[in-house]
């Protein structure tokens, strides 16, 4: 897949429990019911039809996709694509901003010229 | 459903739990997510669905308006894959 690279760490529900552990000061295996009851409600929501919209993170939207003719990688065969339910996620201009400010979520960082080079170049030539 | 109504609901399945424990909980759980968005990695909950950052080169983009090209800089952005499960359950399997 573009762009993705192999290096990160993977966060899992593990984690997730971790830091409401730390945060709210429940017990572990409570904080690990309650990140899976959040994800529960997450998902009944988006299966009941309705958005969820969490600002400042970014909202979930169930679309219907009508059939389409598709084929089978392997055999070139076609075949139809049944009209089913996708979710789409779109994140909010917050996390899309946090994501692009933080350095550690680009793998090569800009070299940003820096100000005593730019000052270097006005510098006056005294050589003649 | 909105992140205050997310609140209310995993209050009221939790009637132990304090409102500003809820609250708390969801926080913590964007947030994290965020934050380790932000680094870079990738938060992968089963059955629910992954989120990871994709690379968007830059490129010479246009002013829809104006017909103007303009340099769009390299991005990164978030995106989210949906779980088995929860793909299928939204079809009703």
């Amino acid at each position: 897949m573009v762009g993705e690279q192999a290096v990160n760490d993977t966060i899992t529900r593990a984690q997730l429990t971790e830091a409401v552990y730390q945060e709210v000061g429940l017990s572990r295996n409570e904080s690990a019911d309650l990140v899976e009851s959040v994800l529960d409600e997450m998902s009944d929501s988006l299966i009941r039809g309705e958005m969820v919209k969490l600002s400042s993170f970014g909202s979930f939207q169930v679309r219907q996709k009508g059939q389409r003719m598709g084929r089978n990688p392997k055999t070139g065969e076609e075949v139809p694509i049944l009209p089913r339910r996708v979710l789409v996620f779109r994140p909010s201009h917050v996390l899309k901003k946090r994501i692009n400010d933080d350095p550690g979520a680009t793998p090569e960082p800009m070299s940003a010229p820096s100000f005593a080079s730019e000052g270097a170049i006005p510098e006056p030539d005294t050589s003649y | 459903m909105t992140k205050s109504e997310l609140i209310q609901r995993l209050a009221e399945r939790n009637p132990h739990l304090l409102q500003r424990d809820a609250e708390r909980i969801v926080a913590t759980i964007l947030e994290e997510i965020t934050a380790a968005l932000a680094r870079g990695d990738r938060v992968e909950l089963r059955g629910f669905g992954a989120f990871s950052v994709k690379q968007r080169a830059a490129r010479t983009g246009r002013n829809p308006r104006t017909g103007e090209a303009v340099d769009v800089d390299a991005k990164v952005v978030p995106y989210f894959k949906t779980g088995k499960e929860l793909r299928e359950r939204l079809n009703g399997e």
